[in-house]
């Protein structure tokens, strides 16, 4: 009776699914060390210097591996103490002239990213991978997942450049649905696998730097609930031995 | 006990009921000894509320409630939870226990609510504590709802900025109303340090008088249970009744046992999936609030999804003022209305356990349809999503105020006189 009426209820909700569909890529996240390292590289070299990271101080990256000298030698390039946090020096009333919005904070974008499409780092996968030559815009630039970004292709000498085929396609209730495929018009200093391998390295450390201490809270929280479990096992076992001359 | 220990109880007892206390709420209060797995939300509620105001203290001891920006451009209040995040010692767990905590607490206290609808914990002699409970509740829905600005995250500030715009729908006294509450006339640094301010103090100061009423309401009649009967009805020859057992030691070792239970749910969470997948911390909130910049879709927390939906389900002007007027006041009703169920509920047994088949079938209907709400409330309105919560929104009225006749002709059974087990 109840199942009978439940389903009935949500019947209506089937119809429902519609909206803006977006597709992601599964972001292939790693927590290797040498991948979070030339991911840390990529950012300081063609991330930070429109956006900050301004919660993410650099001796944070000796997680990774780093020794602090490394990090002042090779990844220091706006700062003077590694305990600083990853700062910028453009002005953002200046960004916003320049871009029409002032690059976001990135120390968080991973987490902020995330949607019923995907996690935020798929989203950023696809993101870096998406974009395409466009006439029209100030930039030059375009971005599937983002339409009309403010921000260019900075990686485009790793990726080269991409230029877009529009088609449209039968949605299956009479409109029409445009689909946008990309294709590499001009190749750039890295392969296809190796830009994607590039992509996947920098979102794996935005992922990181999302959330440092991600994989210390996993390992706590093993030990946690190993505990509990324990403590559960004896908690019930006293509350027995307690009740059992209750009838 | 050694006579010096004696003494000193002796000595605090003659100036403070001490020893009486103990009895009265702990080793004397007799308690039915049927309760079943529902019972364990009361005592869960309880160690919610002291690990949001455990938690609570150490992160007001870092947390910012300042809506300038900083040199990076970032509010300061934003910044500030990140810092606790980060540089903080422990900083994360703390903060992730207190988000969590939240959704715990909504969820701990909507099962808590849904045992006294399954055996009429709030028919008579229990009608106080039912009132002091929906005030908790209230309460509980304010604390949250100021706690969540705080972050100042994007949802923090639009979620609020919504909220208090319904106050303006009140005439003639609300667009006035609506700037006293905020402190300005957008939301902005003068409504964040008036919410901590409430969140911090007024508000727990409130909540905590308010379970303690709760408690002290519940031990002066003794709680209900399963059954329905009053345990109190049979005594035996030591004036004890039959049915009875001491609160202590017998449901203390048994509440330990829910409590770890709960604790493992609770950090499955906390250590594994902190975000509650969108739902415990949204991921828009992962932005700092931008006043010019309005997300696409603004969606309340999960909790107050389902009053939410009842709110956007009034689509009506009725005697010429707004819709929206009436939305604030049926989600309003919606809530004071669970305060009446003691004089709404007519039927001549208190447990679903004797109840008949028409009431578990609204019962039924009456759940189905606070969870149909509760997912329409996440989600943007359409013209379909909007005639599926007004259907919703009938049936949670209907469910309280047809509840004076289905409970009177509904085919109940004989109550036992002494409880079941």
């Amino acid at each position: 009776m109840k199942k009978l009426l439940t389903s009935l209820l949500f019947a209506p909700l089937l119809a429902f699914a519609s909206g803006a569909e977006l597709h992601l890529d599964k972001a292939p996240v790693s927590t290797d060390p040498a991948a979070l390292q030339n991911g840390a590289k990529l950012f300081v070299n063609y991330c930070l210097n429109c956006h900050g990271a301004s919660y993410m101080r650099y001796n944070r990256l000796q997680e990774l591996g780093l020794s602090e000298q490394a990090i002042k030698d090779n990844l220091m390039f706006t700062a003077d103490k590694v305990g600083e946090p990853m700062r910028i020096a453009m002005q953002r009333d200046e960004a916003k002239a320049w871009f029409g919005a002032a690059p976001p904070d990135l120390t968080v974008i991973s987490r902020s990213r995330a949607s019923e499409f995907g996690s935020g780092a798929d989203w950023l996968y696809t993101y870096l991978r998406s974009f395409y030559r466009d006439s029209e815009r100030p930039t030059g630039w375009n971005n599937v997942v983002f339409e009309n970004v403010g921000m260019p292709h900075v990686l485009y000498e790793l990726q080269g450049e991409q230029i877009a085929k529009v088609s449209e396609k039968d949605d299956g209730h009479g409109g029409k649905i445009k689909e946008i495929s990309l294709e590499l018009a001009k190749p750039g200093k890295l392969s296809k696998e190796e830009y994607d391998k590039a992509s996947a390295d920098l979102v794996s450390y935005l992922v990181w730097m999302g959330e440092p201490m991600a994989e210390k809270r996993k390992n706590i929280g093993t030990a946690v609930i190993a505990f509990l479990g324990l403590l559960f096992v004896l908690s019930y076992l006293l509350k027995k031995n307690y009740w059992k001359d209750v009838h | 006990m050694t006579t010096k220990a004696q003494a000193v109880i002796d000595w605090v007892d003659e100036r403070f009921p001490l020893t009486s206390s103990i009895k009265g709420h702990l080793t004397e209060y007799y308690a039915p000894k049927n309760f079943n797995f529902w019972y364990f939300f009361g005592s869960l509620a309880l160690l919610v509320l002291v690990i949001q105001i455990v938690t609570g203290i150490f992160l007001v001891m870092h947390y910012k409630p300042d809506a300038s920006l900083n040199a990076s451009g970032v509010p300061v209040a934003f910044a500030s939870v990140e810092y606790i995040m980060r540089d903080v010692p422990g900083g994360w767990l703390i903060r992730y226990m207190h988000s969590t905590g939240a959704s715990a607490f909504f969820i701990v206290v909507y099962l808590h609510m849904f045992r006294g609808l399954l055996y009429g914990s709030y028919r008579k002699p229990r009608e106080l504590i039912w009132i002091f409970g929906t005030l908790i509740f209230l309460a509980l829905m304010a604390e949250a709802f100021m706690g969540y600005l705080l972050p100042w995250g994007q949802m923090s500030f639009w979620g609020a900025q919504v909220i208090v715009n319904l106050f303006s729908a009140i005439p003639v006294i609300g667009p006035d109303l609506s700037v006293v509450i905020r402190g300005d006339f957008v939301v902005s640094d003068a409504t964040l340090n008036r919410f901590f301010s409430f969140h911090v103090i007024a508000v727990p100061l409130i909540l905590i008088g308010l379970v303690a009423a709760h408690i002290v309401a519940l031990h002066e009649v003794g709680s209900n249970n399963p059954d329905g009967v009053e345990i109190k009805k049979k005594k035996g020859p030591d004036g004890h009744p039959l049915d009875g057992i001491p609160f202590h030691p017998y449901y203390t070792v048994k509440d330990i046992v829910g409590v770890v239970g709960f604790l493992i749910v609770f950090s499955f969470i906390v250590f594994f999936a902190p975000e509650g997948g969108g739902y415990f911390l949204e991921f828009n909130n992962f932005i700092p609030a931008d006043p010019l910049k309005t997300p696409p879709h603004i969606a309340p927390v999960w909790y107050f999804t389902p009053f939410y939906s009842i709110l956007r389900a009034v689509t009506y002007p009725l005697l010429g003022i707004d819709a929206k007027f009436w939305g604030v006041v049926a989600m309003g009703a919606a809530v004071v209305i669970i305060a009446f169920l003691p004089w709404l509920d007519r039927s001549p047994v208190k447990s679903i356990r004797y109840k008949g088949g028409l009431f578990k079938a609204i019962l039924a209907i009456f759940i189905v349809a606070f969870f149909i709400l509760g997912y329409l409330g996440v989600l943007p309105p359409t013209p379909g999503r909007t005639l599926v919560s007004q259907i919703c929104s009938v049936i949670y009225f209907g469910f309280f105020l047809l509840m004076p006749w289905y409970s009177k002709m509904d085919k109940c059974k004989p109550e036992p006189d002494r409880v079941t087990g």
